[in-house]
């Protein structure tokens, strides 16, 4: 199954006219998406972010244009063939009630004339991918699931015949909160197994940002506002209707895009269990016993102690070493928060806001100590963030476009050009 | 000689009557099957267009308006007497709560199933057979229990013009209303026909359990 990947989906001025509308619906779109990527339409209700979407498989026909799909112009072949091959997953599972699910998940395998025995064995490995126990789930009727099963269902299905092309409309916007959040971690995980080019629509932008590795904003016809990367739409929007769409908390939500690993880590002092308790006493005394600073209080004289494997388990204080005399291990305030190198700037952000202290622990793949991060280093590490893509995107922006840029984002580098300009 | 009570009646009678019943289960279950199948065809070529549709259920429902005893007489100078008339009437009558609840039942399915249906590369054919019929099922099936129900009482009728079936023993009893049978005639043949009712009825609930599948059915 790894093996098979993506193909890549030409649009060239795809367009829809419905008769009797003055409007397309759909006007002139044209779009590379290339295999194995996952390309976000998102837009308002009505700006014929479906319309585009369904006509990749043709459940509506274009009035103009062509679709190429791996390079073949699918755009005249027998649309019932065409859609065999692409995974169709929609709002509210479209599920059908009066079949199990392993019948329905088998139905694509069936159409296509697989054998009996492989279908079988198929519907097991497409339940486990999606998370759900084949045994327990494969002869319910889907409205013995909950909503979110169901969609999992539906993704199984879309995905059954091991299509090169998913195309997902809509698909969570029928979930409770919670379970939207599962579903969107579950379709990241399967994306980094399976590969394929996902066309996934959706009208909630932060969805977009989630899953896209490219995101195209559109507007009414369908007519492309900005058709770029995640980071770059939320740093330097194409214009006020993108910006619009971005909404508030743009900075707030590129720490989702950035990684604990992407920030500097600062270290702290630490001690390990096995550590003589003479030596924890003194490196304590030594820093507490400075002149001028109270005894007690402060993050500074605080000690790390870490476990035998190097994971961080408490920290340690001056007065909890006479309050616990000789028991290292029960001294001080376990550790709380510890977040990953993988973590997303927002988690560490969660955690140091929630730490009493207000620092968290980095800890490496098993778990070991590998530093700190505080609320400091986490806002350096944003505002550099967002001056890095702002510079970014002034250099790709022509430059009519930069004394516009400057205003919104007054920075000292940015403010002396258009000043030095005007002076010259 | 006294009258005869009902049961012994129905037990000096029981052979005719026997036959009678058994014609007037059959005439019906036949004209069933016949308006079964061309109800359900009409339903399937016209839901999808709305005045065609619309066509099929109000030229049904009209049938329906002709008396059913108007409708055999006006039969009789076209199909002669007795079988044909007979059977070409309930099969009209039957046609309507089938043509209407298979359209309404078509119609009715879930449009994101067919958008589903059509996605995952269905052909029309194969939606229709696996997706749509199967969904509109139970209320095809609804409508075939009440034609049967409507055609039991008219199925009576059809004695009218020499017709099989227990509306003879009705009509004989009518006829000779006052003579000392004529009230268990009517009683003997209308009992009956209920009984008939019953029975199909109770016949059509295990169809049911056994054709409507397990995730729809309520």
């Amino acid at each position: 199954m790894s093996e098979s990947h993506g193909a890549s989906i030409e649009l060239e001025n795809l367009t829809k006219r419905y008769p009797g509308n003055a409007e397309p619906s759909v006007d002139d779109v044209t779009m590379e998406i290339r295999a194995g990527e996952t390309v976000v339409l998102v837009g308002p209700s009505g700006c014929g972010k479906s319309t585009t979407l369904k006509m990749i498989n043709r459940l509506i026909e274009p009035s103009g244009g062509r679709i190429r799909i791996g390079g073949e112009d699918v755009t005249g072949i027998d649309p019932v063939r065409l859609r065999r091959k692409i995974g169709y997953a929609i709002q509210s599972s479209g599920l059908f009630p009066h079949m199990t699910v392993a019948q329905n998940i088998a139905l694509v395998p069936r159409m296509t004339g697989w054998p009996k025995a492989r279908i079988r064995d198929r519907v097991a490995e497409m339940l486990d991918l999606v998370g759900l126990d084949p045994g327990e789930f494969r002869h319910r009727y889907p409205r013995q699931l909950s909503g979110g099963q169901q969609q999992r269902v539906g993704v199984a299905r879309a995905l059954a015949a091991d299509p090169p092309v998913l195309l997902m409309d809509e698909p969570f916007g029928a979930v409770d909160p919670v379970t939207r959040v599962h579903l969107q971690d579950e379709l990241l995980r399967l994306q980094r197994e399976l590969h394929r080019t996902i066309v996934f629509v959706t009208h909630d932008f932060d969805e977009a940002i989630k899953l896209g590795d490219r995101i195209a904003v559109l507007r009414e016809c369908s007519r492309i506002a900005q058709f770029d990367t995640p980071e770059t739409i939320l740093t330097s929007p194409a214009d006020d209707f993108v910006s619009g769409f971005v909404g508030a908390g743009a900075a707030l939500k590129r720490l989702d895009l950035s990684r604990v690993r992407d920030v500097e880590i600062a270290g702290c002092p630490t001690v390990t269990v096995d550590d003589p308790l003479r030596t924890v006493v003194d490196r304590l005394r030594s820093r507490g016993s400075r002149p001028g600073r109270p005894a007690t209080g402060g993050g500074a004289d605080e000690l790390l102690l870490l476990d035998r494997s190097g994971r961080p388990s408490r920290w340690l204080r001056r007065e909890d070493l006479t309050r616990a005399r000789g028991s290292l291990t029960r001294a001080g305030v376990p550790v709380g928060g510890t977040v990953s190198h993988d973590a997303t700037l927002r988690d560490a952000l969660e955690a140091v806001l929630t730490d009493a202290a207000g620092r968290a622990v980095v800890t490496g793949r098993r778990g070991e100590y590998a530093g700190v991060v505080d609320m400091a280093t986490l806002l350096d590490s944003v505002r550099g963030l967002l001056e890095a893509d702002r510079l970014e995107a002034l250099e790709a922006l022509e430059p009519p476009h930069e004394p516009e840029e400057a205003r919104t984002a007054p920075t000292h580098a940015e403010q002396k050009g258009p000043a030095g300009q005007a002076t010259a | 000689m006294s009258t005869l009570s009902f049961w012994e009646y129905l037990d000096s009678r029981h052979r005719q009557l026997l036959t009678d019943a058994w014609q007037h289960a059959s005439v019906v279950f036949q004209c069933m099957v016949v308006a079964t199948l061309a109800g359900v065809a009409i339903g399937v070529f016209t839901y999808r267009s709305g005045w065609a549709g619309d066509l099929a259920t109000t030229s049904t429902a009209t049938v329906l308006t002709v008396p059913s005893l108007a409708m055999i007489g006006l039969l009789i100078p076209v199909a002669g007497l007795g079988v044909p008339p007979t059977v070409i009437a309930l099969t009209l009558y039957g046609l309507l709560p089938i043509v209407r609840n298979c359209v309404v039942g078509l119609r009715s399915v879930d449009p994101s199933l067919v958008d589903a249906a059509n996605g995952i590369g269905m052909s029309r054919l194969t939606r229709l057979v696996r997706v749509e019929l199967p969904l509109a099922w139970p209320p095809i099936l609804t409508g075939i229990r009440v034609s049967t129900q409507m055609l039991m009482g008219i199925a009576a009728i059809a004695a009218y013009a020499s017709g099989p079936g227990l509306g003879n023993e009705i009509f004989r009893g009518i006829a000779s209303l006052g003579s000392r049978n004529a009230l268990n005639q009517v009683l003997a043949g209308t009992l009956g026909i209920i009984v008939l009712a019953l029975l199909f009825d109770a016949a059509y609930v295990v169809v049911g359990r056994l054709t409507i599948p397990g995730g729809i059915r309520v």
